[in-house]
C-alpha cells in the first residue's frame, strides 16, 4: 500500500478575509508545519509563530499554528492548520511555501472530505454543509474559471488541450487500426507538435513573473532629487499601521526596504539615495545602485518638491514611464494650478509631512498594485493546482518524446492529458474517438 | 413448465455459445435455445476473430476456459500478430476463419461440453413471477421451460430490419427471420431500447477475381496461436489480396448517393464509425483518392471471398457497378448483395455489472442486444453472464458476482463502459478504452484472469493444472533473475554501460535498458539459457514497462478504492440531499455499482460524489 500523499489546501473562503486557515492533512503535516514555524507546537493548542519560507528563511506572516497528530483530527490523519492573515499575498506566499515542500500537493476538490470519510470522521449533516463549500471548486467552475480569465489566456488553455487531444488521438489511431493507411509520417509530425506544446506550456509556466511578485513581494523604488521628501513619503506611507508587516533599515547606506502590505498585496518601497551630482566616490556609487533599482523596479514613484515648480529636477524627469507614478509633495508651500501636468502627467498632490492627499494615493497605489499582480478571477488556490498540474502535463509530454516505444509514448501523453484535465476538464475517451474518426477514415 | 433447467442461454451466436459453454463448465445444467443449430457459432459478417483489443478479449475469453480462442484455432486460415513491430502491450492476435470450419470447432467443442444441452427453437417470451423475476421462457411451439436464470443472446434479431437500396424488410440476418415476440416482452419489463443499424458487404465468387494483378497479404510463419493451451496451428494457410476504390468506384457512389437508405433517411438509427459503409467514406473524405479493399476467403474450400471495406446498401444494380470498378474484380461474380439492418437494442445501463437486468432479477443480457458490435465483444460478455447466471442459479449472493473490473481486464473495461456510461453507436473495443493498456496485454491474459476464473469455478482441471505450472515457471524465472546481480564494473567488462554508481542491478533490472536484450543477459549468466521462451518472453516484458508498470499500479490501487465502495441496488437518489436534478438523472438512469463507476459518469462533481458517500454511509450505519 503506497503512503496517502500530504494534502492541503485554503479552509477559509479565498478572497480578503480577517483569517485565512491553511489545512494540510497526511504523514507529512507535521514536517510541514516545522518546515514552516520552526516547531511544532503543542497537539491541540494554539501556538502564537511566524511563519517563514522554508526555503529563504524569509517571514511570511505571523499568526497561529495548530496541530492535531492523528487520528484526533478532522481528517483522521496529522494535521495542521494555519491561521494567518487573511490577505490574498499573505495567502498565496503560504500556499507557494508548501508547494516547495516534498510529499505535499495541493488538494483536489472534496479530498479533506474524502480523507474524513475514509477514516469515519465526518457524519451526513457534516458532510452535506461541506459538500456546498467544495462545490466552488467543481470542475465545470474550473472551466468557468478559466473563462471568466481574460480571454486570451482561456483560448491559450483549450488550445492546449485540443491539440494534446489531435496529438494523442493521431497516436492512438496509429496504434489502434494497425491494418490501415495512416501516413507513416505521423509519428514525425506529433512529435513536433508535442515539442512545441511542452515549449509553449513552459514559457507560459516562466512567465510573468507574477507568482515570483506574489511571493517576494512588488519593488516600488522611490525616487526623486535630495528633499523632495522621498523618506517622509516614505515614513509617511509606512506609518499607516494597518498597512505595516514588517519594517527593516536597509543595510545599505543607499537603498532604505520597507515592507508593506498594500490591498493585502506585499510590497517593498525602497527609499533610494537622493539623485543629485555626487561629490564623492561612494556617494556616487550609492547614486548609480539607486538608479538601477529605480531601473529594475516594477513600480516608481518620481517624487518632485512643489517648491521648486516649474523648475523639475531633469534626472527624476527621465525615469518617468508608464511604470511610474508622478508624486507632488509640499503642496502646503505653494498654490500651483490645478491642471498641472509634470512629463505630460496629472501628479498625485500631497503632504507627506501634513497628511494632505495621501489617503487619496494610498488608494490609487493598491489599485495599480492588484492591476499588476492579480490574475483575474482564479482564487490563488485554483492557480496553484493550475501551475502543478501545468509543470505535471509538461513533464509527462517531455518524457514522451523520449519514450522507447509508440504506447509509451501514448502512456506519457495520457499522463499529460489526466493532468491538463484537472485544469480544463476531464479529457474522455470519446473526445480521442471523435478526433480519430474525423481526421482518418479508419475501418473496412 | 415442460421442462426445467439450472440456466437457458437464448441465441447460439458468439454471445450464446460462450454463455452456454461457461454456464455449463461452472456445473449449471444448462440448455441452450436457439433458431437453428446448423447456425451455432455462424459469423454473420466478416469471416475473422480478433485484431487490436478485440484479439485481447479473445485471449481473456481462453483465460477464463472460452470457447472462441480453441475454436479459431481450429479453423483459422491466416493468422497475423497486428502492430508486431509496436511494443507488447499493443500488439493484438487477428485470424481469418473458414466460416465453415469455425462453425464446426464451435459446434465440436460445445457437443463435446459436459451438462450442456442445445436444441432447435425461437423464443417468443419470458415466463415472470409475481415480482418480475425470470423463472423460464416460452418457445414459439408452444413450450414453457423453467430455468434458474435466463441469459438473453439475441444479437440483431430483435425486429431486425434489412435496407438493400430502396426495399426494407424484416430479417435477423441475411435469409433468417427476426425475433418480435421478445421485443415486446422487453419493452414490457419497461427496459429502455434503443435502435443501432450496421452493415455487410457483397459476397464475391473468388473464382472469378482477377488475383494476378493484386498485392498478396500472407499471413505469420509460423502462425501464433490464440489459445494458451494451443500448441500449433495444424489447418493450411493461405493468403489475402489487396485491392483499392478508383475514382470511378467514387462517381459511381456520389451518382447514386441519394437512393443509399442511410442518406435518403430510411435508415435514421446510428451506425458504427469505425465500420463507415462506402459511402460514408466517399461522403466523408471527399478528398481521400483511393480507399484499401481487403479480399478475404471465406474458406478452404468455399469460393466466397468477403471484399473487407466496401459495406454498403446501396441497390444492388449499384453495388453491381460499383463493385467492377475495382481492378481485379472487373469480371467479378457477385453472390449476394451487400445490405445494412436495423435492430434494437437495450440500454445496458439497465445492467448491472454481472449483465443481469436491474428490473428483473434473473433474467442476463450478452452481445449486441447490449449495444455492442463484433464477435469478439459479445463472446466476451457472453463468458460473464453465463458464470454470473450459474452463480445466481446456484443460489450465490449477487455481492459474490463475478466482475473483473477495469484493471482485470478488458472485458472489466467494456462491461464497466456499457452498464455506467451506456453507448451511443454500436460499442467496440479500443485498446485506447483502457486506461490500464500496459498492463492488460494479449499476452498475460491468462497470469491476469485465470486465478479469478478458477475461484469462480469456470475453468477447466487441464487448463488449471498448465496454468499453475506455467505461473510456478515464471514465478522460479524471475525470482532467479532477481537474484543475479552485477556492478556496473562487472557490467562494462562485458560491454554493458550503465551510471557507474557502484549499485549491483539485478538480471531483471537490466530489461529496463533498451540496448539490453537476452542475448545480453544470456552472456552474462547463461544459465539463464535455461528458461523457456514463453516465461522469458514474460519477464522480459516486465522488465521493460517496470518503470510505466509501477505507476500503473499506484493508479490501480486508488482506483480500487473507488471500486470498494458499492452503492446499493435500491438507492432512491431521490432521496440524497445537495443533487443537481441533471445529476439526479444522471446517476437515475445509470444506476452505478460503485462510488468509482459514479465518479466516471460525465458531468459528476466532486460535490455530488461527496454526497452519495455520506448518505450510503448514513443509510449502512441506520442498517447496522
Ligand atoms: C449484417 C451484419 C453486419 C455486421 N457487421 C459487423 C461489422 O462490420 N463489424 C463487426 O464487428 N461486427 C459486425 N456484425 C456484428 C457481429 O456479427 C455481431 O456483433 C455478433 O455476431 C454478435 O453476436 P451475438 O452473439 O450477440 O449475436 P448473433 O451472432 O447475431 O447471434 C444471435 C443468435 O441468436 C439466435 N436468436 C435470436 N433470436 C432468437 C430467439 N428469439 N430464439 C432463439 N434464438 C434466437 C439467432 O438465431 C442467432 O443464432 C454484423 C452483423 C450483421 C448481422
Amino acid at each position: 500500500m503506497s503512503r496517502p500523499e500530504t494534502i492541503f489546501a485554503l479552509a477559509t473562503a479565498p478572497g480578503r478575509a480577517g483569517v485565512a486557515v491553511i489545512r494540510i492533512s497526511g504523514p507529512q503535516a507535521g514536517a510541514a508545519l516545522q518546515a514552516l514555524c520552526g516547531k511544532l507546537p503543542k497537539p491541540r493548542q494554539a501556538a502564537r509563530v511566524r511563519f517563514c519560507d522554508p526555503l529563504g528563511g524569509q517571514p511570511l506572516d505571523d499568526g497561529l499554528a495548530l496541530w492535531f497528530p492523528a487520528p484526533g483530527s478532522f481528517t483522521g490523519e496529522d494535521v495542521a492548520e494555519l491561521q494567518g492573515h487573511g490577505g490574498k499575498a499573505v495567502i498565496d506566499s503560504l500556499l507557494s511555501a508548501l508547494c516547495t515542500l516534498p510529499g505535499l500537493r495541493p488538494a483536489e476538490p472534496g479530498e479533506f472530505t474524502r480523507r474524513a470519510f475514509e477514516n469515519g470522521k465526518l457524519d451526513l449533516t457534516q458532510a452535506e454543509g461541506l459538500a456546498d463549500l467544495i462545490n466552488a471548486e467543481t470542475e465545470a467552475q474550473h472551466r468557468q474559471a478559466l473563462r471568466q480569465m481574460d480571454g486570451a489566456l482561456a483560448r491559450l488553455f483549450d488550445g492546449w488541450r485540443s491539440d494534446l487531444i489531435r496529438h494523442l488521438a493521431h497516436l492512438e489511431a496509429f496504434i489502434d487500426f494497425p491494418d490501415e493507411p495512416i501516413p507513416d509520417h505521423l509519428d514525425q509530425a506529433v512529435r513536433a507538435g508535442i515539442s512545441a506544446l511542452a515549449g509553449a506550456m513552459s514559457a507560459h509556466l516562466a512567465d510573468g513573473h507574477r507568482g515570483e511578485r506574489i511571493r517576494d513581494g512588488l519593488y516600488i523604488a522611490v525616487v526623486g532629487a535630495p528633499n523632495a521628501g522621498k523618506s517622509s513619503l516614505v515614513n509617511a506611507l509606512a506609518r499607516r499601521e494597518a498597512a505595516i508587516v514588517s519594517a527593516a533599515a536597509g543595510t545599505t547606506r543607499d537603498v532604505i526596504e520597507v515592507h508593506l502590505d498594500l490591498g493585502g498585496y506585499p510590497v517593498i518601497l525602497a527609499d533610494t539615495a537622493g539623485l543629485r551630482e555626487a561629490a564623492e566616490e561612494v556617494e556616487a556609487e550609492g547614486i548609480r545602485r539607486a538608479l538601477q533599482r529605480a531601473e529594475n523596479a516594477d513600480l516608481r514613484l518620481a517624487v518632485f518638491d512643489a517648491g521648486l515648480a516649474p523648475g523639475w529636477d531633469q534626472t527624476t524627469l527621465a525615469l518617468i514611464d508608464d511604470r511610474t507614478e508622478v508624486i507632488l509633495n509640499k503642496t502646503e508651500t505653494t498654490s500651483l494650478p490645478e491642471d498641472l501636468r509634470i512629463a505630460g502627467r496629472r501628479p498625485h498632490r500631497i503632504s507627506a509631512a501634513g497628511g494632505q492627499g495621501m489617503a487619496g494615493l494610498l488608494a490609487a497605489l493598491t489599485d495599480r498594485v492588484r492591476s499588476l499582480l492579480e490574475t483575474q478571477g482564479a482564487p490563488a488556490l485554483t492557480r496553484q493546482r493550475h501551475r502543478v498540474a501545468l509543470e505535471e502535463c509538461v513533464e509527462s509530454l517531455q518524457r514522451s518524446l523520449t519514450a522507447p516505444d509508440l504506447e509509451l509514448m501514448a502512456e506519457d501523453l495520457r499522463l499529460a492529458a489526466r493532468a491538463l484535465g484537472r485544469i480544463t476538464g476531464r479529457v474522455e475517451v470519446d473526445d480521442l474517438l471523435d478526433v480519430i474518426f474525423r481526421d482518418f477514415c479508419i475501418g473496412k | 413448465m415442460n421442462d426445467s433447467f439450472d440456466v437457458i442461454v437464448v441465441g447460439g451466436g458468439h454471445a450464446g455459445t460462450e454463455a452456454a459453454a461457461a454456464a455449463a463448465r461452472m456445473g449449471a445444467k444448462t440448455l441452450l435455445l436457439t433458431h437453428k443449430l446448423e447456425t451455432v457459432g455462424e459469423m454473420s459478417c466478416n469471416p475473422a476473430i480478433g485484431g487490436l483489443a478485440k484479439g485481447h478479449l479473445v485471449r481473456e475469453i481462453d483465460a477464463l476456459d472460452g470457447v472462441m480462442a480453441r475454436a479459431i484455432d481450429r479453423g483459422g486460415i491466416q493468422f497475423r500478430m497486428l502492430n508486431q513491430s509496436k511494443g507488447p502491450a499493443v500488439r493484438g492476435p487477428r485470424a481469418q476463419a473458414d466460416r465453415k470450419l469455425y462453425r464446426q470447432a464451435v459446434q465440436d467443442i460445445l457437443r463435446e461440453t459436459e451438462n450442456l444441452t442445445q436444441w432447435a427453437a425461437a423464443v417468443e417470451d419470458l415466463i415472470l413471477a409475481d415480482d418480475n423475476r425470470v423463472i423460464g421462457v416460452k418457445t414459439a411451439d408452444g413450450r414453457s421451460i423453467g430455468a434458474g436464470a435466463v441469459v438473453l443472446t439475441t444479437g440483431t434479431f430483435l425486429r431486425g430490419l434489412i435496407h438493400l437500396g430502396e426495399q426494407t424488410w424484416p430479417a435477423g440476418r441475411i435469409d433468417e427471420a427476426p425475433a418480435l415476440g421478445l421485443s415486446v416482452t422487453l419493452e414490457r419489463l419497461a427496459l429502455r431500447l434503443g435502435r443501432l443499424k450496421t452493415g455487410t458487404p457483397a459476397r464475391l465468387d473468388g473464382r472469378t477475381i482477377d488475383w494476378a494483378g493484386l498485392e498478396m497479404q500472407p499471413g505469420d510463419d509460423p502462425p501464433q496461436p490464440f489459445s494458451f493451451l494451443t500448441d500449433r496451428i495444424t489447418t493450411p494457410q493461405i493468403a489475402c489480396g489487396i485491392t483499392y476504390t478508383t475514382d470511378q468506384t467514387h462517381q459511381i457512389i456520389r451518382d447514386n448517393i441519394h437512393r443509399s437508405p442511410m442518406y435518403s433517411g430510411q435508415i435514421q438509427s446510428v451506425g458504427p464509425r469505425y465500420c463507415p459503409s462506402v459511402e460514408d467514406k466517399i461522403v466523408r473524405f471527399a478528398d481521400k483518392e483511393r480507399h484499401q479493399v481487403f479480399l478475404e476467403p471465406e474458406g478452404l474450400d468455399d469460393p466466397t471471398v468477403y471484399p473487407n471495406g466496401i459495406s454498403t446498401s446501396l441497390p444492388a444494380e449499384v453495388q453491381d457497378a460499383l463493385i467492377h470498378s475495382i481492378p481485379g474484380l472487373e469480371q467479378v461474380v457477385i453472390l449476394r448483395p451487400g445490405y445494412a439492418i436495423e435492430y434494437d437494442f437495450v440500454d445496458p445501463r439497465e445492467l448491472r455489472p454481472s449483465l443481469e437486468v436491474q428490473k428483473a432479477p434473473g433474467l442476463f443480457l450478452a452481445g449486441q442486444i447490449n449495444g455492442t458490435t463484433g464477435y469478439e465483444e459479445a463472446g466476451a460478455q457472453g463468458l460473464v453472464a453465463g458464470v454470473n447466471a450459474a452463480l445466481l442459479a446456484s443460489g450465490a449472493d449477487r455481492d459474490d458476482a463475478f466482475v473483473p473490473d477495469r484493471a482485470d481486464g478488458y472485458l472489466g473495461v467494456m462491461i464497466d463502459d456499457l452498464v455506467t456510461l451506456g453507448t451511443q453507436e454500436p460499442y467496440r473495443m479500443f485498446t485506447s478504452r483502457a486506461e490500464y493498456r500496459l498492463l492488460l496485454r494479449a499476452d498475460n491474459a491468462d497470469l491476469r484472469l485465470t486465478p479469478m476464473g478458477m475461484e469462480a469455478g469456470v475453468i477447466s482441471n487441464a487448463r488449471a493444472a498448465a496454468f499453475v505450472a506455467k505461473r510456478e515457471a515464471l514465478d522460479e524465472a524471475r525470482a532467479r533473475m532477481q537474484a543475479l546481480t552485477a556492478t556496473p564494473k562487472e557490467l562494462a567488462a562485458a560491454g554493458l554501460h550503465v551510471n557507474q554508481d557502484g549499485v549491483r542491478r539485478s538480471a531483471l533490472d537490466l530489461f529496463s535498458y533498451q540496448t539490453v536484450t537476452w542475448q545480453t543477459l544470456n552472456t552474462l549468466w547463461p544459465e539463464l539459457m535455461e528458461i523457456p521462451p514463453a516465461v522469458a518472453e514474460q519477464l522480459e516484458i516486465e522488465g521493460r514497462y517496470a518503470g510505466y508498470l509501477n505507476r500503473q499500479t499506484t493508479d490501480i490501487a486508488a482506483y480500487r478504492k473507488d471500486e470498494g465502495l458499492s452503492l446499493p441496488d435500491d438507492l432512491d437518489y431521490a432521496t440524497v440531499g445537495s443533487l443537481s436534478a441533471e445529476i439526479r438523472l444522471k446517476l437515475t438512469n445509470a444506476r452505478p455499482a460503485t462510488l468509482g463507476a459514479a465518479a466516471r459518469i460525465p458531468g459528476m462533481t466532486p460535490a455530488a460524489l461527496t454526497a452519495l458517500l455520506g448518505h450510503v454511509k448514513k443509510m449502512k450505519k441506520s442498517a447496522a
